[in-house]
């Protein structure tokens, strides 16, 4: 079972079990996880899915792709460790991944 | 304000469900004119992901949101849709008696019109540009904050500050460049998604003294009256620099507002409109709603849906368009009055 823990902008943790193949935004909105919109559904067109990937998870997700860092232009308050949670594929090997999200999305 | 426009039917939106509904009024004789924000027709499928494969199209195993309105224009243009772009439509005035509706339309672009029927497919609402979450921005909106420049000359002489990295920002950093005391370009990181040869000439600006570049992102600003006077920028590295600003100029990109639908007398639910699933009508005679923006047990949000929700209202439409007439259900394949409409007979 892989598992993802999402962690408000108020410190608030959820932990939420993920489906293999899936994206972690599509975790996030089938949980209910707050602070993530995914205006465009999971096309990569917006940034209303955007996270803060914990660091120790950063070298298994990997960074954004030339698309995606256009599309974070968009969001607000991006630091290093953006990602657009719809381009983060749920692998067995993330299992455990910690997700920030952030105050406002775009 | 022009001569008001007479017409049988106005299309708020110009989307696929928009294009596709031209398409099926026009087989039954009624003119449609189309009143779209964008610059151009397609609505997400152009703004949102042109040259992202779609593969729920019916008959298109795999199409791109370009491929799919640049095929519905070419199948609609034996019906001469009027497009009116880059306006908003602001008012919708109920004219007349629910038996034989008439309507005022009316847009940002002082367009007016009068109508039989409306077909509102606004999709998820109206683009408009986002804002940056800067704190107290609003109070120096359209003094020193701009999200679109309209008047050149409000920024000559002036500390002018561009903010993005798309097209937009690099088109008005260079149109404004001759004209400002000082442009600053500002990006949160050293790419940029324009053009090559825009970014290059922004390049050689910089290379040559005329502007500036910082690779970061605004903090806070500070003014008075609604007056710029300052901006904080936050560097990558976390370093906190201050700039002299009198013109804000930021590129967000877009997002959609549901906007003056709202005031229009529909019903709504969740920001959508709620219809009937036999003819796709709102609550109020005459105006219809389809694709993305309307809503009934079931709803999907495709554009397959849209297609067929146009095809359905534009029989009723045809009603109050030509109330004497009674209307006869033909196929494009086998009649040759519906062919000779689309000029193939």
């Amino acid at each position: 079972m892989i598992k993802i823990t999402f962690i408000d902008s108020f410190g608030e943790k959820r932990t939420v079990e993920a489906e293999e193949g899936s994206t972690v935004m599509e975790t996030a909105i089938r949980n209910s996880i707050p602070e993530i919109t995914a205006e465009c559904g999971g096309a990569c067109a917006c940034a209303t899915c955007h996270v803060y990937v914990d660091e120790a998870f950063l070298p298994l997700t990997g960074g954004p792709s030339p698309q995606e860092e256009d599309m974070l232009d968009f969001a607000y308050g991006t630091q290093a460790n953006s990602r657009l949670s719809c381009q983060i594929k749920v692998t067995p090997e993330l299992d455990g991944l910690v997700i920030r999200t952030p105050q406002r999305q775009g | 304000m022009g001569e008001s426009i007479k017409t049988d039917v106005v299309i708020v939106g110009a989307g696929p469900a928009a294009l596709f509904a031209v398409f099926e009024l026009g087989l039954l004789d009624i003119k449609a004119h189309l009143v779209d924000v964008l610059p151009r027709a397609g609505g997400q499928c152009a703004e949102l992901y042109p040259e992202k494969p779609i593969y729920d199209i019916p008959g298109h195993p795999m199409i791109t949101g370009d491929g799919i309105v640049e095929k519905l224009l070419a199948q609609i243009e034996p019906f001469h849709p009027t497009f009116h772009f880059e306006q908003m439509v602001t008012e919708l005035e109920v004219l007349s008696t629910p038996e034989a509706p008439a309507f005022r339309v009316k847009t940002d672009a002082e367009r007016t019109f009068e109508c039989r029927s409306v077909i509102v497919a606004a999709g998820g609402g109206s683009f408009q540009p986002k804002k940056p979450p800067i704190e107290g921005i609003e109070a120096y909106e359209q003094k020193s904050v701009f999200y679109a420049v309209r008047k050149m000359e409000d920024f000559r002489d002036k500390n002018v500050v561009v903010v993005g990295g798309g097209d937009s920002a690099l088109d008005w950093t260079l149109n404004l460049q001759p004209i400002a005391k000082r442009l600053t370009l500002v990006h949160r990181r050293d790419e940029f998604r324009a053009a090559p040869h825009s970014v290059k000439a922004m390049r050689d600006l910089v290379s040559a003294g005329k502007m500036e570049l910082r690779i970061g992102q605004i903090l806070a600003l500070s003014g008075a009256d609604g007056r710029l006077a300052a901006a904080q920028i936050k560097s990558a590295k976390g370093e906190v620099s201050e700039l002299a600003v009198e013109r804000l100029v930021p590129f967000f990109g877009l997002t959609m507002k549901l906007g003056p639908v709202a005031e229009w007398g529909l019903n709504l639910h969740e920001n959508l409109i709620p219809v009937d699933t036999a003819r796709f009508e709102t609550n109020v005679p005459g105006i219809f709603a389809i694709g993305d923006i309307n809503h009934y047990p079931g709803k999907l949000k495709l554009i397959l849906c849209g297609f067929h929700e146009g095809a359905l209202a534009a029989q009723k439409v045809y009603h109050y368009v030509y109330p004497e007439k009674k209307l006869v259900f033909q196929y494009t394949t086998s009649s040759t009055s519906l062919q000779k409409k689309l000029g193939v007979a």
